[in-house]
């Protein structure tokens, strides 16, 4: 049990709610499958508890889920944790999608792998606050202690008398006492809720085709507004002629909008155009009067992928970059006179592609904004638009709608900022929709990056010094302070930014999907070379930094490393080879979690088929088991996907992929057969999990093609060289 | 712009649009029925999968004037209560994570389970292949299928 601070002194949101809203539209449908007592009936009134949670008189409780939902669930886990401390019933339960409001919430972000590792305080103490709450009322009521009352299923019960009272009957009073100022968490052995498997929460309405989805939001009386950006990157907008276009039937206007900002700001700048707005009244009109606007460009620099893998390659091989890290000296290694392995690997720029094309609905007036979509940083939007249409933040609205995928695509909330200069400019509500061209070739993406690995056998065949030289367009890759940092005397790691005016940013599991990847094929190809296992190679390395690490710095708990290396050995029965299956094995750390993996490949007619997957992840505490595994398997699946097959290329600056017949993307009959997931069982506080089981599958993927072929893969994607 | 009448869901519906108007628009613009997706409008994804007489059409690619007396079924007519034996095997094996793909895949594999009602893993595989699923459910995918095939 802990005890912790509540940090709500004063109740901020003590309002009661009048009766009905949608509360009571869901409850009723809800409860006609609903057995538990005291709730058999409809709920009258509502009481917020506090800013998550809301009480109805007969026991009902909606959770407010404050982060937005792109698919990694955590519209299902994060108020599976309020539920868990308020001692409710799941069945009881009903989840709504908070809106944007830093009042009551902090970190509203889906970014990072972290809502549950953020929210995981405060959730609890949402939930176990409430749950005091209603126990000092039952405990006033009866003239009792506290310590006498039990609470299961949201029932409150007195020991000695047997006395029953459901939450719903104590929900008016404790909406109206003072928050206790520390309250008592449970100790993780008395989850219920916590560590079992709970469904998406919005599965039903998925599988029926309820309107979820940014897309699916639409208001009466709005107006359909497509884009026409920049052919190039490095092109900006001269002038436009869209006389033939506005009198095509159903178009409104055609105008300029330009959201380009001055300053350098978080998110990818050169995603923020001055771009061409096409209106109209239904979709197809407008996408079709796309094409009749003929516009013209002025052209700066014009980048191409030949420049783009020069610069990469002469920054790697002549330029001296920045040591961010540096133990003993490798140099002095390789003159006295060890092995030298020496490999370089590449990845491309690389495409989000989210399944739901970018897309938002805004409505501007003289007075407020209401913007309504699929966006993974509202509040960033909020302060962009109320700069942006000079209204104070408080008058700019932002409610979030379910998400068809992110990958931090909607990090960058330029479309938000689009829709709202277009409704300003119309002065009425606008639907802003991305054709899939328009998304595919407007994009943040994945920057293209070279690393170089040297590392020295030493006359055991030991791992004697390791660097790594990494490179980015933009951005270095590196991350100077993990493994194999720490496991070595002498290491080396040391960066290079080079700069583009493509707009990219941040992919799934950011710099760690390219660099896991390249680490571990190396490391796979260096204990090969040193006639080692690579499993028992690894394990060597991480003994050394758990009994006398090198350096200070380390940013890995090695424990938890080699932890989960061994159980996905012991998993994949690593060590009885089986003939015929192409096994590589990888482990890598990001977003707070360990993951290691082997791949089980088998050859049919001399193409790989992936035939099972293994998967170790050591992420804490396990929130909601069937989501998680869902999430770990997404990220493998999605690993293999782009290591394989992805790539974004650039001719004079223009994007050579626009849709799903140039981009590939992977299809059913290419994911593995089977992906099996084990969880390392934890007491620990929970980390991420949205992100970490995708880099080191390419690692692993890369070396079981090499066992299946013969042949060593150094450059993504892979696919077209097998 | 031209009237047309279609049949979705056993409705009759009247439309007034250019003839050249992809279904996928006017379900999601005219008919408001929205759970039909829109993702690549080059008969690439499948997100957008409806039946037309009980077969699987992609309704991006398919205009309006092509429709006649075809019956079409979304999503949203598939079955009265959400549960269609896929859609009921979609939610024991939580299929879903971002849930947008969805409906086209559900629409897909009703429409492979009415042709052939037992597939094989490699049959269902094969006849999945075409709709993209970009936050990689398709394990899950294929055993609600082979699921779905189980109980129908
Ligand atoms: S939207 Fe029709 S196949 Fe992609
Ligand atoms: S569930 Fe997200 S695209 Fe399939």
């Amino acid at each position: 049990m802990t005890i912790v601070k509540t940090a709500i002194n004063r109740r901020s949101f003590l309002k009661v709610s009048a009766a009905g809203g949608t509360g009571l539209l869901i409850g009723f449908n809800w409860l006609a499958s609903c057995s538990t007592k005291p709730q058999q009936s409809i709920p009258k009134e509502w009481f917020d508890i506090n800013a998550y949670i809301k009480i109805a008189d007969n026991g009902l409780v909606t959770i407010y889920s404050p982060n937005p939902e792109i698919g990694q669930n955590v519209k299902t886990a994060m108020p599976l944790i309020i539920a868990e401390e308020l001692d409710v019933d799941w069945t009881n339960v009903m989840v709504e999608q908070a809106d944007l409001n830093t009042v009551k919430y902090s970190r509203q972000l889906a970014g990072g792998s972290q809502s549950i590792r953020h929210g995981w305080p405060s959730l609890r103490r949402a939930g176990a606050t409430a749950r005091r709450l209603l126990l000092e009322v039952a405990a006033k009521r009866w003239q009792t202690d506290i310590n006498q009352l039990s609470v299961s299923n949201g029932v409150i019960k007195h020991s000695e008398t047997g006395k029953e009272l459901h939450y719903g009957e104590l929900v008016v009073e404790a909406a109206a006492i003072p928050v206790p100022e520390d309250v008592e968490l449970k100790s993780p052995e008395k989850f219920e809720l916590i560590g079992k498997g709970i469904k998406n929460v919005d599965g039903q309405k998925i599988v029926t085709g309820n309107p979820l989805f940014g897309l699916d939001y639409n208001e009466e009386g709005q107006v359909i507004a497509m884009i026409i950006h920049p052919p190039s990157f490095g092109m900006t907008l001269k002038s436009f002629d869209a006389s033939e276009a506005e009198k095509l039937p159903g178009i409104h206007k055609v105008f300029t909008i330009d959201t380009s900002l001055e300053e350098s700001d978080w998110s990818a700048t050169n995603a923020f155009n001055k771009l061409i707005a096409v209106t109209g009244s239904s979709t197809w009109q407008v996408m079709k009067a796309k094409k009749a606007v003929i516009a013209e460009w002025e052209s700066t620099e014009l980048e191409n992928d030949q420049d783009h893998q020069q610069l990469l390659l002469e920054a790697i091989e002549k330029k001296e970059g920045h040591v961010q890290r540096q133990d003993g000296n490798p140099e002095d290694i390789i003159k006295r006179g060890d092995r030298v392995i020496e490999r370089t690997y590449t990845a491309p720029f690389i495409a989000h592609n989210p399944m739901e094309p970018m897309n938002f609905f805004a409505n501007v007036t003289t007075e407020k904004a209401d913007l309504i979509g699929p966006i993974q940083t509202p509040e960033n939007l909020r302060k962009l638009a109320s700069r942006f249409l000079n209204l104070p933040e408080e008058k700019v609205n932002v409610q979030m709608t379910r998400m068809g995928g992110g990958f931090g695509r909607r990090l960058y909330g330029h479309f938000g900022l689009e829709a709202a200069l277009i409704s300003q400019q119309l002065q009425a509500p606008v639907k802003l929709i991305y054709s899939r061209e328009d998304d595919m070739t407007q994009g943040t993406y994945r920057p293209a990056y070279r690393v170089k690995y040297t590392a020295t056998l030493d006359q055991d065949n030991n791992l004697s010094s390791l660097q790594c030289k990494a490179a980015g367009i933009p951005g270095s890759p590196l991350f100077a302070n993990r493994f194999p940092a720490g496991t070595i005397d002498h290491y080396k790691a040391e960066s290079l930014n080079l700069g583009t005016n493509i707009s990219t940013g941040a992919w799934r599991a950011p710099r760690s999907n390219f660099m896991a990847g390249a680490e571990q094929s190396f490391l796979d190809e260096v204990a090969e070379l040193a006639g080692k296992d690579p499993i028992d190679f690894r394990l060597n390395l991480f003994d050394r930094a758990i009994n006398n690490p090198v350096g200070e710095r380390n940013d890995y708990d090695p424990e938890r490393y080699a932890g989960v290396i061994k159980l996905v050995r012991e998993k994949s029965n690593w060590d009885t080879p089986i003939d015929g299956v192409y096994r590589g094995a990888s482990a890598y750390y990001c977003h707070n979690s360990y993951v290691a993996q082997v791949v089980d490949l088998v050859m049919e007619n001399d193409k790989p088929v992936i035939q099972k997957v293994w998967c170790a992840v050591d992420c804490g505490i396990v929130i909601n088991n069937e989501g998680a595994v869902n999430q770990v398997e997404g990220a493998i699946i999605d690993g293999i996907g782009h290591a394989m097959y992805a790539q974004m290329n650039f001719d004079n600056g223009a994007p050579q992929q626009n849709n799903f017949h140039q981009y590939r993307l992977i299809r059913n009959m290419e994911a593995p057969r089977e992906i099996e997931v084990f969880f390392v069982e934890s007491e620990i506080d929970p980390t991420g999990l949205g992100e970490p089981g995708l880099p080191p599958i390419i690692g692993a993927l890369a070396s079981a093609l090499y066992k299946a072929t013969g042949q060593r893969f150094y450059d993504q994607p892979f696919g077209p060289k097998i | 712009m031209s009237l047309f009448t279609i049949s979705v869901n056993n409705e009759k519906y009247q439309v007034d649009v250019d003839a050249d108007t992809p279904v996928l628009w006017v379900l999601r613009d005219h008919l408001k029925l929205l759970g039909t997706k829109y993702g690549c409008g080059i008969a690439q994804c499948g997100a957008c999968t409806i039946h037309a007489d009980g077969n699987a059409i992609r309704s991006c690619s398919f205009p309006i004037s092509s429709v006649g007396e075809m019956k079409l079924t979304t999503i949203e007519g598939l079955s009265e209560a959400g549960d269609h034996p896929v859609q009921k095997a979609w939610i024991k094996f939580d299929v879903s994570q971002c849930g947008y793909c969805q409906a086209g895949q559900i629409m897909n594999a009703a429409a492979l389970l009415q042709r052939n009602p037992s597939p094989s893993e490699r049959e269902i595989s094969q006849a999945m292949n075409g709709n993209i699923c970009r936050c990689g459910t398709y394990t899950r995918i294929n055993k609600a299928v082979m699921e779905a095939s189980k109980t129908l």
